[in-house]
Formats: C-alpha cells, structure tokens, sequence
C-alpha cells in the first residue's frame, strides 16, 4: 500500500445473540481506491460495513478516518466522518420526492426552512458529474430499482461521502444498468474517493475492482489484488474448498404441453398494466426460466399462478383442464408446486413447527386430518420423514421455523411442495440470498423434478441461474414476454439488451 | 319553522361551527403531528380530560385563564411523555399504551379534582374568556359577526392549522417528521435521532391536545365535567383520517363536525318530536359515515405503530 488508507478497521468483532457475525477483522481502504468485499450470504460482509457506517457498535476493534481514531454511535457519527452507505434494501422514503429524500437531515442553506431551489442547483451538479440521471421532483415510488439506486448513491455523494459502501448493488440491475453504475464508480475512485462493493458475484468483481477482500466464516480469509488473481481462486477463497462442477444437465426431450398460460392480463388499481398479455406454454421434461429486471411483471406473473391475484383476462390451463384463477387452493389441487420468492411470508408460517408447516397443503386430509381433528403425532411422522429426504437441518419437527436458516427454509418449502409428483412446479427466486451449498441442493431438486416429467416455470433474476438450469428462456418486459430463446443460443448480452426492452 | 333558517339564524350556527370546531382542531393538530411522526396516540381522549381537569383547577386558583391554557398544555405534555417513554423508548404497543393513557388519565383527573374541590352540591365555576371582536371585520353583515366575533383560541386554532402544514411541508423539521414517520431507517441513515423525533412531536402533540381540553373549561363552559370531552378526542383522531393525515383537509372534517355539532343544538331547542339524544349522536354517526367514505384512499405514514430498534438483525 503506497498510500495511506482513507479508512482502516482493526480487530473488529461482533456478536449478535452469541452468534458471531465479525471476528476479528481487519480492513482497509486507500483514496481513490476500488474495494471488493467478497463473501457468501453470512459471511458478515454487510455487518462489517454497518459497523463502518456507525449502524452497529462493534464489540471489539478500532476504526479510523484518515488516521483519527472514530467511535461511532450512530449513523450521524459515521457520515460526519465522510463514510456513505448505499443499502441492499433501499432506505427511501416512497411518497416524498427525490430531491425530498436527498436533503432529509442536510443543513445547509438555513436551519429552518427547506431550501428547494439551492438544494436542486447542488444535485444538478452532482448528478451532471458523476452520470446519475434521474428527475430530482418525482416521488420515489415512481422509480424503477435502477433510478432508486442512483437517489441512495447522490444521497451519500449529497453529504460530500469520501467513502461510499455500496452493499450489493448490482442484484436488482440489469447487465446495461451496471454497466451505467461501474461508469460512476470509476468517476468516483478517479475524484480520490473510496469506494467499497460488497458481493458475491465473482465476474463482477472482477471487472470493478483494484483489490479484494475475501470474507468467510465473519473473518478474513484473504485478499488479493485484482491483476493477481482469477475468479476462480477467488471462488475457492470464498466457499473454503473446490467449487464442484456445473451440474450435470440431464439430457432429456420436452413432451406435450403441460401448462398452457393465454393472454393473461392484469391491472393495477390505478389501471396501470401489470401484465400486458402474457402468453406461455411449458412442456413436461422442460424448464423455462423467465428472466428480466426485476419489476416488470414477475412478481405478478407468479402471483396469478399461485392463485394469489385474479387477472383480468386471460386463460390458464394444466393439462387439458382450465385452471380456475384466483384460488389458491386450486393451484394446489390441480397439481402446481408453489416455490415463492417471499420466503418468509408466502411460503412459510414462520412461527409455526417445522412439522406444521410440512402438512399445510395436507392438514386436512388423512392421514393428518380426519373430520374435524388434526393428528399431531400423523404429522410428526410424516414431517420427520420429509424431513429426513431433504436434509433440512433441524433440531426436531417441532422446532418454530423461524429458527431455521435461509437454506433450510426452502429445503422446507420444497419438502412441502415437491412432495406428490406435481405436474407443475413454478419456482420465483429459488435460490435469492441462499449459500452455494444450498443454491446447488435447490438447483439439482428442480432438474430432478425435470427428469421425472414436470413442466417447470423458473423466475429468477439471476442470471447465471437462468443460464445455467434452463432450456429455453423467456423474457419479460413491461408486463408480457419480449422475446424468447432455447438457452442454447442465449447469453448475457442478448439477455440484457431484451431485459433492457431492446427486442431482437 | 318559516322564520328558522334567518340570517340571525345562520350568523349564529357559523359561529357555533367554529366554536364547536376548536378542541377538535387543537386535539387534531396533536394528534397529526404524532402520526406524522409515526405514533399512533390513543391517550387522546384522556390528554384533554386531563388539560381540561388542570387548566380549570389552575384558572380556579390563580384567577388567571392564560395560566390555565399553559397549565393544560403543561399537563397535555407530560402525558405524552409518558406515552414516548412507553412506545418509543420501551417500543410497547402503542394501541394498548395509548388506550391505558386515556383511562389512567381520566381516573386521575376526576381524582385530583375532588382532592381539590371535594364533592359540593354546586360545582366551583371560573369566569371564562370572552369573546374577542375585532373591530370592522366584525360588521360585515352576515358572517362577520360570525367569524370575528370569537374567542381567542378559535383564532388560535385556526391559525395554526396552516402554520403545521408550513411546518411539515416548508421546513427541514418538517421533513424531517415526515421521514421518520414512513420509514425510520431512512432517517436513522442520514443521521435523523428517530426517538427524539417521535417523543418531541408526542409532546408538542400532547401539548396541542391539552390546550384542546383547556378550551372546554376554560371558554366553550366554565366548569369542569367529567364528560366534559365527551369523545371529542376520538372524533379528532377520526378526522386525522378523514383528512388524510393532511392540516388543512382535516380541518375541513372538524368544521363539518362543529357544524353537525352546532346545529344539533339548536334542533335540541326546536319543536321537533324527537329526544335530544338522537340529536347528540349525529355528529358522530356522521363521522363515521364519512370516515367511511373517504378513508378508501387514506394515505398512512408508513411506519405508524412500527417501534423503531437498531439493533435488530435483517
């Protein structure tokens, strides 16, 4: 290191419930420099920046701003210092506008009014610097995810941030939208700011950094600098062994369609399209995966298919029998794995027993149910064997979900759902903010339910997913598919221009 | 009934509006500002029983009504600071907080009173504010006596209605509420203290809502009732609603209550053959009717009754 760093954490550790989430990590970060926290979903990348950012308080270790001891008690501490922090999940404020949201708690030009018209002036220079485009007067929640970033990102640059953290900036963007953001990145580390960029995406860090630090296990497991390194020795730093293999892809012929979705149609309250005719048809032995910047129409696509939200128009069908929308319990029946990107929420109750939420879709039905009892040992035995098939790490059935992890979340779901041979299995997010172990266990159950004959609808907004596990991949654009490929002749590029509304 | 709606008639029922109107106005004005702020406050109804009880008793000893409006606001704050310790500082329930406020306070009120007063056959009586004219404004025929024939709180209360709205839309304070009413995090991230946010606006709430109750002791009648707010602070917490958490739309739903409310006095006094209490309950059931009707579309500050805690994971 030629230069002093700008920022240094010595012998940081924190502990959350006797959870160790730091251990004693050290850190730094030079003027001008691009920094990489690389890590898995737990690794304690997110917890070591918020301890930067004056979030948390460590419980041991040191921090320092160009070389004055800090000890921050909050946020405010933290910014005054000149640390700034872009957030996974955004910390806005939807019905106020975006000017609004960047000069919250700012003080210049008075301390009593509001000075709109100077505060504009300032973010118009801001955003003519560093390529941040985006209308300072329109409320938040009009914003697509990728104008929100650029709002979090001015909000930091507003209070003169000479470190900006930016935790996982890139899941929520299209392949053209960070390219938009690596451009401001570099205009930043070119003016001597820092920049530090937690994820766990090795291409991408690759490409954006000057050095980068492997974090594992909530220590630092290495680091290296970027021109002295490959992605794959960075891959072996951050699981801690070999990476396997890509899965093997069973190669199996699609047979007849299986679910048939026609013109689907939705609006919201407002009468804003949502889904703008969405046709698909899914084969047995096939998967589809359904790509696309996250917000257009997704999320709602698999909402109708769960029986979650009635559209209006449109026809889907399972086999050769229509599907009567709007009923969840429908889905069910007519044979649909349910895998939702809500976790937490649409796929689970979790302050119910592990076993409870195993029988949800079968409570009522014997061997469980019978009249009007519920047989709690029934359920036990059959959860303990679902249980048992799927590795979900458990302490016992009756344990409250909400101890699991996120990997045994979903091996839970799946354990419920796969259960039955369904004719269907529609899976929105299968594998966000899940480890590598856990991402591979996911992936390899939903090419098994490939191979033994179901039609598969895989939503998700990773890309490498899509890639990887798909045979043809559709994407969404506004509302309604805008193109479609076999994975064969896809790529990130052809994606990203069609996810951008470029039709090929 | 030909001679009922006279002008003399209408001069009198607009003035009543807005007499009527005034507690509801300050105890909503109080109540916005802590929803804004993102803390629901159900001691409402017992902060002004309260303001009430000490704004009387203060009058009654000192001689002084100006004493007594700053006592009531004095006692409305400290309510509310009850209510920030209980909601924001230990994060309980801010339904069941709020509500056990409003029955402590009223117990409490009715107590101290007697300690105060004892039980007389004749309840102790202040002489109570009178009536400001201001001076060419008040001969407008028609609404000017009306209008500028008030007391001074009317006057008050109606000028702070813009000046709240000034507040939260003009000032950095102001936005700063507003922030930490939808979404604390954000706040908390741009360094905003949220817990001293949400207990100032509690208290300067509290205050407001005081003064609210202050006004019934102290002008509206000149003795202290037990029912003498006689939910007044749930319609206020209603037209919170109704207004859509905005000052000025909210006070349009406590002039119509003043007006339903002024005109049901003097139905009561009419020949009709209809019990009066038929006649009480119409502002209310009229509250509801629109409350009913508008708050389809309500706008709720996002992050009301949501305790506010850093230190938790995720």
């Amino acid at each position: 290191m030629a230069s002093p760093p700008r920022c240094e954490l010595s012998g940081i550790s924190k502990r959350f419930l006797g959870v160790t989430a730091n251990d004693a990590v050290d850190f730094r970060v030079a003027p001008g420099e691009i920094c990489a926290l690389l890590g898995e979903n737990g690794a304690g990348k997110t917890t070591l920046m918020n301890i930067l950012f004056g979030y948390y308080r460590p419980d041991e270790g040191t921090i320092r701003v160009d070389g004055r001891e800090h000890s921050f008690a909050a946020p405010r501490d933290a910014i005054r210092a000149g640390i700034g922090m872009v957030h996974q999940h955004f910390t806005l404020v939807p019905p106020h506008t975006v000017l609004e949201n960047i000069i919250i708690g700012t003080r210049e030009g008075g301390r009593f009014l509001l000075h709109r018209a100077a505060a504009r002036k300032r973010l118009a220079a801001l955003q003519e610097r560093f390529g941040l485009r985006v209308d300072p007067d329109r409320p938040v929640a009009e914003l697509s995810v990728g104008e929100r970033q650029r709002v979090e990102i001015l909000k930091a640059l507003y209070r003169d941030s000479s470190v900006l953290i930016l935790d996982e900036p890139t899941a929520v963007l299209g392949p053209q939208e960070v390219e938009g953001l690596f451009h401001t990145l570099r205009l930043l580390a070119e003016e001597g700011r820092s920049v530090i960029f937690i994820s766990h995406k090795l291409n991408e860090v690759m490409e954006i950094a000057d050095r980068v630090v492997v974090l594992r296990g909530g220590k630092v497991a290495d680091e290296r600098r970027v021109a002295d390194t490959s992605a794959r020795e960075l891959a072996q730093l951050m699981v801690g062994r070999e990476v396997l293999e890509r899965i093997e892809r069973p190669a199996v012929e699609p047979g007849a369609t299986v679910l048939a979705v026609e013109n689907l149609r939705l609006t919201d309250r407002q009468g804003v399209p949502l889904l703008d005719g969405v046709d698909l048809h899914v084969a047995a032995r096939e998967i589809v995966g359904v790509a696309g910047v996250a917000g257009n129409g997704q999320r709602e696509f698999c909402e109708v298919l769960f029986g979650l939200r009635v559209p209006t128009a449109g026809t889907v069908r399972i086999g050769d029998e229509a599907f009567p929308l709007g009923r969840p319990r429908a889905a069910e029946e007519a044979g649909m794995a349910r895998i939702p990107e809500d976790r937490m929420g649409a796929g689970l109750l979790v302050d119910l027993t592990v076993a409870e939420n195993l029988v949800l879709n079968r409570y009522d039905q014997a061997p469980v149910g019978s009249g009007i009892l519920y047989h709690h040992a029934r359920a036990e035995e059959y959860a303990r064997e679902r249980v048992e098939a799927y590795g979900v790490k458990t302490r016992g059935v009756d344990q409250v979900a909400r101890l699991l992890s996120g990997g045994n979340l979903q091996k839970l779901i799946l354990a419920r759902e796969l259960d039955g041979e369904p004719r269907v299995v529609v899976a929105a997010q299968p594998t966000r903010g899940l480890d590598v172990g856990a991402m591979e266990y996911v992936h390899q159950r939903i090419l098994d339910q490939k191979g033994r004959g179901a039609a598969v609808v895989l939503v998700s907004d990773d890309l490498d997913e899509i890639l990887q596990l798909a045979d043809r991949i559709v994407v969404f654009y506004e509302g309604c598919p805008i193109g479609e490929m076999p994975a064969a002749e896809a790529d990130r590029e052809k994606l990203g221009l069609l996810m951008s509304g470029v039709a090929a | 009934m030909d001679d009922f709606f006279t002008s003399a008639f209408l001069t009198g029922l607009i003035a009543a509006t807005l007499r009527m109107a005034t507690p509801i106005i300050f105890a909503m004005l109080g109540e916005l500002i802590s929803e804004r702020a993102g803390v629901l406050n159900l001691g409402i109804e017992g902060t002004m029983v309260m303001g009430a009880m000490v704004g009387f008793l203060t009058t009654l000893t000192t001689g002084s009504l100006l004493l007594g409006v700053a006592a009531g606001a004095g006692a409305g704050m400290l309510l509310s600071l009850l209510m920030a310790v209980l909601t924001v500082y230990l994060g309980l329930n801010q339904h069941v907080s709020g509500l056990g406020i409003t029955l402590f306070a009223t117990g409490l009120a009715m107590f101290l009173y007697r300690l105060a007063v004892g039980s007389p056959i004749v309840p102790p009586t202040i002489d109570p504010f009178t009536r400001i004219e201001i001076p060419v404004l008040s001969s407008i025929p028609l609404i000017g006596p009306a209008l500028f024939r008030q007391y001074g709180l009317t006057y008050l209360a109606f000028l702070l209605v813009p000046l709240v709205a000034f507040f939260l839309y003009r000032t950095r304070a102001g936005l700063v509420v507003r922030t930490v009413g939808e979404n604390p995090l954000a706040a908390d991230t741009v360094g905003v203290d949220v817990r001293l946010t949400r207990t100032l606006c509690l208290m300067a709430g509290g205050a407001l809502m005081g003064i609210g109750g202050a006004f019934l002791t102290l002008a509206h009648q000149n003795m202290f009732l037990i029912d003498v707010v006689g939910g007044r602070g749930w319609v206020a917490l209603a037209m919170v609603i109704f207004g859509n958490w905005h000052p000025v739309k909210a006070m349009i739903g406590a002039l119509l209550f003043g007006l339903l409310d002024g005109l049901q006095l003097r139905l009561q006094g009419s020949d009709l053959a209809i019990p009066f209490d038929f006649f009480l309950m119409v502002p209310y059931l009229m509250t509801i009717i629109a409350l009913v009707l508008v708050s389809r579309r309500a706008q709720v500050p996002a992050a009301l009754l949501k305790p506010y805690r850093r230190e938790d994971r995720g």
